[in-house]
This record gives C-alpha cells, structure tokens and sequence, in this order.
C-alpha cells in the first residue's frame, strides 16, 4: 500500500501533465517526419539540439532557483517548447541560433518568471522573435524542399552546416537555401505578380506551398489528435482558423490581386502548428471558454493582419505574444456566469 | 414517468463500484456494548441533554432535547444505563471532542412505548414538523439539516414541487439504493406525509439510472398507491455530482436556485429517501430516529454491503461486522471518495449522517507534491457551478479572501471535481475549505468587534444623552429661577443680584 492523500477527494483522476505534454509530443511526430521527407534530416539534428539545450537549461535553472529538478524537468513541458522553437528555425540554421534561442525562451520567458504555469508569454515564441529580430538573415532563409534542390543535403552535410557553416566539399548555407512559399508570396506581389501566377511556380502543390501544405495537414492531424484525447480544447484551434479563412475569403473577394487564396493562408507557414500547439499553450492563453474563443480569434486576425501587411513573411509568433498580453483583460471580462447568478 | 428537463455544466462520470455493497441484503449490526451519542449530530445548535449519569432509559426515550430553533432531539437508540455525559471523540474532520452521552446497553432493547400517529391527515402542518423535530430527524444525505425546517415553507411561499433526491451520485455509496430495493414502501409513506405538510402540488422522486432495481421497486409501490397524486418517478442520467441539491434540481426542472437563495424561492423542496422514510416511521410508527443505514465497502472489507446500524455504534464494530483487512487505528473514509473525509480512530461512533464507511479505494489518489497551476481550464470545465478554481485557487492561496469571494467562492459546493481532474494534481478543494473558513473567522472577529464598537457607541451615545439631559435640566432650571427672578424684580429689585450669584453658584 502507498500513501494516499488525506483529503477528498480520495479518487485519482488520469489526468497528469506529464502525460499531456507527452500525448502533445506525440501529436507532434507525423508533422516532423513530414518536415524531414520535405528537407532532409537536418530537422532532427537542429530539434536534438535544442532538446539538450533545453533540458539542459531547464535543469540549470531549477538547480538555481532550487526547485526539484526531478518532477519538473519530467513534466515535458521543456520539451515541448524545445521542438515547437526547433520546428519554427530554418533546419540548416547555425547551432548557436538554436541555442540562444532555446536558452533564451526557457531561461528568460520561462524560469525568470517563475517556472512553469506563471509565464505569460509563450517561451517557444519569444525565443522565436528573439531570433527573427536579431538575426533576420539567417532566421530567414529556408531550405528548399527536397525535389526542387540541386543540392539535396544529406545528413553529414546537414551536421557539417550546421556546426561548421559550410560542408567539407566547400557547400555554404547560401548556395543550399531558398525562400518558403509565404516569402515568395509576400515579395512577388510586392512585384506586382498576380498571386494566380505565383501559385504556378514550381515552389507551390496543390493546394499551397510545396511541401509546406503536407507539414500543416500533419500539424491539424496531430491536434485533432490532441482535441480527441482532450488534451486541448477546440476552441482556440477552431477561432483561429475560422478567423484567418473568413479575413482571407473577404480579401479573396474584394482584393485578389494583394494575396494567396483561403486555403493557401490555411496551410502555409505556421498557421496549422501555431493553432494547434502554439496558441493553445494554457499557461501563456486564456482560461475561460469564451476567452478561449476570443484569444483564437485575436492570434488568426493578427496572423492574417501581419502576413499581409507586416514586415515579416509569417505573423504567428507575434500574433500570440500580443494576444498573451491581452490575456488578463480577455479572462477578466469573459468570466462564465456561476450557478444561480441573476439573469 | 417524467423526463428530465435540464442538467447541469460540468461534472464527471466516474466509475460507481456499487455493486460490491448491493449484493447481499440490507442487514442488522448487532447490539453494541456502548453506544456513544454526540450531542451534536445536526447542522445548528447542539442538543441539550435531559437525563443524568447513572439514569435508566428505554429504546426510543427521549435524552437530550432541542435548543433554540435550528436543532433537534436525541433519543437512547437501545436500553440500558446513562453511562456518562462528557467530551468524547467525535467523527469529525478537525479531531476534536465533542460533548457525548454514553449508554451501556443491557442487550434488552426495550422500547418505550411508541405513540403512532392514526391518521396524519387529520393533522395541521404545524403538528406534523412537531413531531419530526421531537424524532430527532435530519437530513441522512449527508448535510445533517433539522428536515422539520424544509417542511416548513413559510407563509410566502407555495410549493410547487416536493423532490425526493435519489441520486445518490458518489460512488461507491448504496444505502439508498438498497433503501429503495428494499423499501419503497416505507417511503412513500414518508412521501405523503411530506406532501400533505407542504401541500406540495407535484412530487418527484429522481433516481439516477444506475438504480433500475431501485426505480422498478419505486414504481411496483407507487401504482400500490393511488391515494399519493401528481407523483412521478423521474430517473436522471448517472453523472457526478447530480445529486447536489442545486444541480439535482437544475436537471429535474432546468431551473436554477438563485445564488445565495433556497430552492423554496424557485417553489421546490427537497428531502433525501432515507429522510423520507425516517418520516413516515416517526409519524406512523412513533418511532424517533435512532438508527440509519450504513453502507459499508471498499477493497479492503470481505462483506461489503449495507447495515441497519444504531447511531452510537461504535465504526469499529461496524466494520468487524463486515469484516475488513484493516488494522486497528488505520485510517477510513467517512462519506464517499469525492466529498468525504478521512478519519481514524476505533471509538468514533456512527451518527446520523454517517452514510457510508470506506475502507480501500480502488483508484485511490496517491499522495504527491503538486505542480503549478499550468491554467488548463479543466477546473473550470468541470465546475458544476460555472466557478474559475483556478482563479480561486490562486486568490485563495494568497490569502486574497476579498477576491475569492469576487469568484464567488460561497457558491462552490466541494464537490471535488475540479480537484479530480486537474493535471497538476493541486488539492484545490482543500485550499478552498481553508479559504472559507478564514473568511467565516475573519467574520466572526469582525462581528465581535462590531459588537464592541457598538457597546462603545451606545455607552457614548448614553453618555452624550445624560449629557445632554443634564444640560436640559439645568437649562430648565435656570430658566425657572431667572422666571421667578424676574417675578421678584418686579416685587422686590433690590434682592436681584444676591439671588443670581447663589444660583451661579449651585450650578454644577
Ligand atoms: S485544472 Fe489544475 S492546472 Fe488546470 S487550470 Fe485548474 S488548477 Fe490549474
Ligand atoms: S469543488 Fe467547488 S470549485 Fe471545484 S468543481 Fe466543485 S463547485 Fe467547482
């Protein structure tokens, strides 16, 4: 016999963070195995990286602030944020990117602010803006996917890129990397190109980017797998992809000439992962159901807002970390009505 | 049959474990040496013993009568010897003692001679809730609330609806499913006179659909008796907590109890069955309140099941009789695995809202360090209330009692759900017992000082008052003397001045 709590209730519920973070973690894999299919195994090796970097740091920072380094660094969540970071850098990126990067989100956006459960913002995506505003060049510049390259980089090449700058037969990053479809959307309509002949280049399939489009249904894939299981709720998912589908459908209407279509918007970038496992991170979100709802809403018109009209190709990131600050108010003003409140 | 109208947000379907305690009928525990009775087994004012040491009473006689308003009797469940009047330990949470009478029992069980009603309907409402309040009968759900006040709607109010609760929603607990089994009848014989005291225009007897041994019962009875009308049997889907008071009475009529209101002010009353039947024992047998049934079960007890037990009986006892593998002074729940308590200690008696006794939960949580509040939401989700606990975990873990009760936290209901769902395993139901009773301290000091300074003010008020009356008196005086001055100026002015100063002189 173990030793059971002495107050009620006395039942044990299934639920456990660990095994949350964990079903996310497993949401995740078909996405990656997409996203290594499209650009080669230097995704794993920048996702391991910034698995050691985190969990490195993670226990470094309960040693610090003299938590229990077991229960915590057990609770996944390190991970979790680990491969949501490494999945958003450019797979050939420099390892010291990935490691700022990775040390700054859990070190700075979490630990500072008191660890798990009191960050309010994001950690995967502050070390993401983090990068994309300091180093815009290197966060940037993509790999091409896979069938289009003339260079396709296999695994040694990848480490020696990564680690080296450049592989031992003289390839720099240059030479290997390309814009993602987004990018190449955003700078030819600045062209004044139609967005219906841009479609027709060979950097997009069938219904969006190439490679890109399979990555996101992957993503929705996992989080559908996730809102089965109950390990997030559908609100969020469900408001943000509802708003980026209606902003895109109006501008599809009214202005085609200045964007991609509805469904491009859809699976392009980081719309699908940011749905599912971005912006449905319950520390850094809102915690009442209609908040929930106005939160999802919030990050999709941010999103759509900032690809059209942003500096950046891709506007996610942003998008949460505003919408994080918004939070407070968004919980504030959407409290549900309790039992026998006057109607 | 009728059809639920409504249901509630949140809850939990949890698995019942009930047919480990309803295989084997309800049975008799035996006469215990000593029966130890706390005068206090009621919500509201503790009962005030009216026997002495060393006195003999019969089974049924009357030993400790209700004080003030929200109370209610006491009677000797066996007979036998008063064998002590003192501070005994009590099933109770904090552990502490409480005032008790003890009997030692002869093993005679002789009555005292039962007095039972002929006919109730000859009787006003008044005399009824008399007598249940002199059978000392109380709610057995759970609460312990004197019944003989829900049957009392005041002058302002019809009843719309008389709700029998059958939930039973906990699980693992059977007594009124067996109570229902066994004795429906019974029952509804406490149903009518429920009835006819509230003149209740419909009643309902809800069930939860675990029960359909129960609810076939029900029915078999209730078509044996055309004379109880407009009642129906409403069985409502197994979720936990239907049986909540307020959310038993949001699934049968889909209305909600206002907050900080009674059911009364919606038109519904409701009692519990085993309330019910103790009623109609009272009123038709003369038979006070002295014993109730226990469900006793859990992994570790061999004949699980359900007992007709005399309050007093010591738990041990109890569980000896159901035999179980637990040691001496190993711990026990009282109540169900979601809202009841741990206890332990052999000596704790049974009493009147001691519905069951758990001893081994099959998936018992263990003990661990909690993680932060990650704020998933789940709480919230599963709030039959529509409360935020993590909101009010967070106010009440810092000791922001005004804000806890900005959430409302007055409204929770302790169910536990929150508490069971959330992935880092906080004890929020804990905190917020902790947070109430700070509150209901805090309170309490408030009122004391309140009543301190309001001593202070009126002993200042009284002060100013004989101040001032002083003041009038003299007034009064001053103006009678300077009256009579002015008199005698015109009478004699030369004696003018001498008189003035000595009336200067007097004042004081
Ligand atoms: S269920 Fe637990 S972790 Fe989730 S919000 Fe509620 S208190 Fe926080
Ligand atoms: S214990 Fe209170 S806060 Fe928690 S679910 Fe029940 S009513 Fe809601």
């Amino acid at each position: 016999m173990g030793i059971f709590r002495i107050s009620p209730p006395f039942l044990a519920g299934a639920n456990r963070v660990t095994l949350q973070m964990l079903q996310v973690l497993l949401a995740m894999i078909p996405a990656v195995f997409a996203m290594v299919y499209f650009f080669g195994p230097a995704v794993l090796i920048n996702i391991t990286l910034a698995l050691a970097v985190a969990l490195a740091s993670e226990a470094v920072m309960l040693k610090i602030r003299k938590r229990p380094v077991k229960p915590f660094i057990t609770d996944g969540s390190a991970a979790v944020t680990a491969i949501l970071l490494a999945v958003a850098i450019p797979p050939l990126a420099p390892w010291w990117l990935t490691t700022i990067g990775v040390m700054f989100a859990i070190v700075f956006a979490k630990h500072l602010y008191g660890g798990l459960g009191y960050n309010p913002f994001n950690p995967a995506m502050v070390g993401y803006v983090l990068l994309l505003v300091s180093f815009p060049l290197e966060m940037t510049t993509w790999l091409p996917v896979i069938s289009l390259s003339e260079n396709p980089v296999d695994f040694m090449s990848a480490f020696q890129l990564i680690f080296h700058g450049e592989t031992s037969s003289g390839l720099a990053m240059d030479t290997v990397s390309g814009a993602t479809p987004l990018d190449a959307m955003k700078t030819q309509i600045g062209q004044q190109i139609l967005p219906e002949y841009i479609v027709n280049q060979n950097l997009f399939g069938i219904f969006g980017g190439l490679g890109w489009e399979w990555i996101n249904v992957w993503f929705a894939v996992g989080g559908l797998y996730l809102i089965y299981r109950r390990v997030i709720n559908w609100h969020v998912p469900l408001a943000m992809l509802a708003t980026i589908f209606v902003f895109s459908s109006i501008t599809a209407i009214f202005a085609p000439e200045t964007t991609g279509s509805p469904l491009f918007h859809l699976v392009s970038g980081g719309t699908m992962i940011g749905a599912f496992f971005i912006a449905t991170d319950p520390v850094s979100g809102s915690t009442t159901v209609k908040g929930r709802i106005v939160f999802g809403a919030g990050v999709g018109a941010l999103t759509y807002i900032i690809r059209i009209w942003g500096g950046y190709p891709d506007g996610v990131a942003f998008a949460v970390l505003l919408m994080n600050m918004a939070v407070p108010l968004i919980d504030y003003y959407t409290q549900p009505k309790v039992y026998g409140a006057v109607k | 049959m009728s059809k639920p109208l409504g249901s509630f947000p949140g809850g939990l379907k949890l698995n019942g474990h009930k047919k480990r305690s309803t295989q084997s009928p309800i049975r008799k525990t035996p006469l215990a040496k000593t029966l130890i009775l706390p005068l206090q087994q009621h919500i509201g004012a503790a009962a005030v013993p009216i026997v002495e040491v060393g006195d003999k009473v019969l089974k049924g006689q009357r030993i400790a009568r209700a004080e003030g308003h929200v109370s209610v009797c006491l009677h000797a469940p066996s007979s036998g010897t008063i064998k002590a009047i003192d501070e005994q330990a009590i099933p109770h949470p904090s552990g502490l003692n409480a005032p008790c009478i003890t009997i030692e029992t002869d093993g005679e069980d002789q009555w005292l001679e039962r007095q039972p009603v002929k006919n109730f309907r000859d009787m006003s409402a008044h005399e009824i809730r008399q007598i249940i309040r002199d059978a000392g009968i109380v709610g057995l759900g759970g609460a312990g609330f004197p019944s003989f006040i829900k049957l009392n709607p005041g002058v302002h109010h019809d009843v719309e609806t008389l709700l029998l609760n059958g939930a039973e929603c906990e699980p693992y607990i059977t007594c009124d499913d067996m109570l229902l089994r066994e004795r429906a009848e019974g029952i509804l014989d406490g149903v009518e006179i429920m009835q006819h005291a509230l003149r209740a225009r419909n009643v309902i007897l809800a069930i939860e659909d675990n029960k359909p041994e129960g609810v076939s019962a029900m029915e078999l009875a209730l078509a044996a008796r055309p004379q109880l009308q407009n009642t129906s049997i409403m069985v409502i889907p197994t979720r936990y907590p239907t049986g909540g008071e307020k959310q038993l009475i949001q699934v049968v009529t889909g209305k909600q109890v206002p907050s900080n209101g009674l059911p009364i002010d919606i038109g519904i009353v409701s009692h519990n069955m085993g309330t019910a039947y103790a009623v109609g024992r009272a009123i038709n047998h003369g038979e006070p309140l002295i014993s109730r049934i226990v469900t006793v079960t859990g992994t570790d007890v061999t004949h699980a099941g359900n007992f007709e037990t005399l309050f007093g009986t010591p738990i041990s006892e109890l569980l000896a009789f159901a035999e179980t593998k637990r040691q001496p002074d190993e711990p026990f729940i009282l109540g169900g695995p979601m809202m009841g308590f741990n206890l332990s200690g052999d000596n704790l008696p049974v009493t009147k809202t001691a519905n069951c006794i758990l001893v081994g939960v099959d998936d018992a949580a263990p003990a661990s360090e909690p993680l932060p509040c990650i704020r998933c939401g789940d709480c919230a989700t599963a709030c039959p209330a529509s409360l935020l606990p993590q909101q009010l975990y967070w106010h009440s873990r810092a000791k922001d009692f005004d804000q806890t009760r900005d959430y409302n936290l007055f409204d929770c209901i302790e169910c536990g759900c929150c508490d069971y769902v959330c992935p880092s395993k906080i004890p929020l139901v804990s905190y917020f017992r902790f947070a109430k009773t700070e509150i209901m301290n805090q309170e309490r000091e408030h009122q004391k000082s309140d009543l301190a300074r309001e001593r202070f003010e009126t002993r200042l008020a009284r002060l100013e008052r004989e101040k001032q009356e002083k003041e009038e008196r003299q007034r009064q005086r001053k103006a009678a003397l300077a009256a009579s001055k002015a008199k005698k100026e015109k009478q004699e002015q030369a004696a003018a001045e001498a008189d003035t100063t000595a009336t200067e002189n007097k004042e004081n």
